[in-house]
């Protein structure tokens, strides 16, 4: 449990939000053609660090806007928060 | 076994005050080489090596631990046991590994405190009673004890259940599996633990991985704290490291790492002789032969690797647990704590061997893994000695993930993760 700098919010608690995983995985433009390797990929294969990981956030009990989020999996430590469709920073 | 538990063997030991008793197993250093090498010494990956020794004649083999065997999630669940999932695949595989519990403190020669208290899975609204109905359904085509109750006959059979309908969540009836029940968690790594050592398996504690040597398409060994092992077969049984030790390898699994809690209260006499078990509240409470309440939460709905656990979480928790037990309200809790537990997106385990030749993986079991712990290393015994699955974690390959074939247990996973 830790607090989150929502950057539409502000500070609050982690439990107003939900956690929608790891960032950056790009959806695939032509569905059509992906093979099923390609599928599992996109669909159910994760990094799952422990250590510094991108990931999505949504402000479910707030603003309910998704924005992206740096943090360090061993102990939730947060490094960034950066709205969606911005540059991820260099940690 | 060399040195057999019995009635004479207390007796004997009794005249020297207990003080003679030899070590459960030894504490060896590493070989430079092995046959095969299981990472993890909890229960899974302990019971892995017994069975790989007993079965199999895979007596050259060691266990690698980063901690203390038994100290991951095999110290850190609720101990519970049961077989009653819904799918074909799950119920072999589960039941399999009941089967196997109903013997095991006979086998092991260690007691292991196996009781059928039997396990009652509660429904809350007419969804939850049309899924467990169907369940039970399943389960008995399958050979599984399963039967329906009534909410009268929940109240008979745990008679603290708080059966008003003008709670939030009433009770509208349950599922009970009799042979189910719980064991003691930590016996069964040590009884594991002393089986494999005494066949030959090295146990080694102290020990982290820290690197995976590939020659192309098979493994060669490992590097690890105590030096590189040369070995032609791995089996990693990580629990919430497995995605850590497959990135080693260069793999990626389709897996999420979360916090998942677990809370005891202060001991008290008898009040609950069975566990009771709530998806839809997300409360289930067992009480243990020292006389607390084991209670489990919820996990955390985000990757962490802390065995922390939100506040939050367990807050959620007790709130319904005091709505269904209002006994339970003056009670205080004494400790609480989190494992990290390895999320499957279909909520089954994976058993299976890799695209790497002598990589196997045994991991997935997210929030319900100790259940099937003599079943998880019998089978995955037989996959890392034959190069083969079994026919009863066929179903558990890694490849379902890239056919689509998913063994979806949501339903089954006794409360919502």
């Amino acid at each position: 449990m830790f607090v989150i700098n929502c950057p539409y919010c502000g500070e609050r608690d982690q439990s107003e939000f939900s956690c929608g995983g790891e960032a950056h995985i790009v959806r695939p433009k032509q569905p059509t053609e992906l093979s099923d390797d390609e599928w599992a990929e996109y669909l159910f294969m994760r990094k799952n660090i422990k250590g510094v990981q991108f990931e999505r956030w949504n402000h479910a009990h707030g603003c309910r806007k998704w924005f992206n989020m740096v943090r360090d999996t061993s102990n939730d430590k947060i490094h960034a928060v950066y709205k969606m469709g911005e540059k991820p920073p260099v940690i | 076994m060399k040195n057999k538990y019995s009635i004479f063997s207390l007796i004997k030991n009794a005249f020297s005050q207990h003080e003679n008793w030899k070590q459960a197993w030894g504490n060896p250093e590493p070989k430079k080489e092995y046959e095969a090498v299981i990472i993890g010494g909890g229960g899974h990956g302990l019971a892995t090596a017994y069975y790989l020794a007993k079965k199999h004649n895979m007596k050259n083999i060691a266990v690698l631990e980063k901690g203390w065997i038994g100290g991951g999630n095999t110290g850190r669940n609720t101990t519970i046991i049961r077989s009653n999932y819904l799918w074909d695949a799950s119920a072999g595989l589960y039941d399999h590994a009941l089967k196997i519990w109903e013997n095991l403190s006979q086998e092991l020669n260690y007691n292991i405190m196996f009781s059928q208290r039997g396990v009652m899975n509660l429904a809350h609204n007419l969804q939850d009673v049309r899924d467990l109905k169907r369940r039970t359904h399943a389960n008995r085509l399958n050979g599984i004890d399963a039967v329906w109750l009534d909410t009268k006959q929940v109240k008979e059979f745990c008679p603290i259940i708080n059966i008003s309908q003008d709670i939030r969540y009433p009770v509208l009836g349950g599922t009970l599996q009799r042979r189910a029940g719980t064991a003691r968690h930590d016996a069964v790594a040590w009884g594991y633990a002393r089986g494999a050592d005494a066949m030959g398996v090295d146990i080694i504690q102290n020990c982290e991985v820290k690197g995976i040597k590939r020659n192309g398409d098979h493994v060669e060994g490992l590097d690890t704290t105590k030096g590189f092992i040369k070995t032609k077969k791995i089996g990693v049984v990580a629990a919430g490291h497995s995605s850590v030790i497959a990135n080693m390898a260069g793999l990626k699994l389709p897996l999420e790492s979360k916090p998942l809690q677990a809370l005891v209260s202060e001991p008290v006499k008898p009040i609950i002789d069975t566990v009771v078990m709530s998806n839809a509240v997300h409360a289930y409470v067992s009480q243990s032969d020292k006389g607390e309440l084991v209670i489990g939460a919820g996990t955390d709905a985000y990757i962490s690797y802390t065995q922390r656990g939100s506040h939050d979480v367990v807050e959620g928790t007790l709130k319904a647990i005091l709505e269904l037990y209002p006994i339970f309200s003056r009670m205080k809790m004494l400790r609480q704590w989190g494992g990290i537990v390895d999320i499957c997106p279909d909520a089954s385990p994976i058993i299976s061997k890799t695209n790497i030749k002598g990589l196997y993986f045994n991991c997935g079991w997210g929030t319900g893994g100790f259940k099937a712990t003599p079943g998880s290393g019998d089978l995955f015994a037989h996959t890392i000695a034959n190069d083969e699955p079994h026919k009863l974690n066929a179903a558990f390959n890694l490849n379902r993930f890239v056919s689509g074939d998913l063994v979806d247990e949501h339903g089954a996973a006794a409360v919502a993760h």
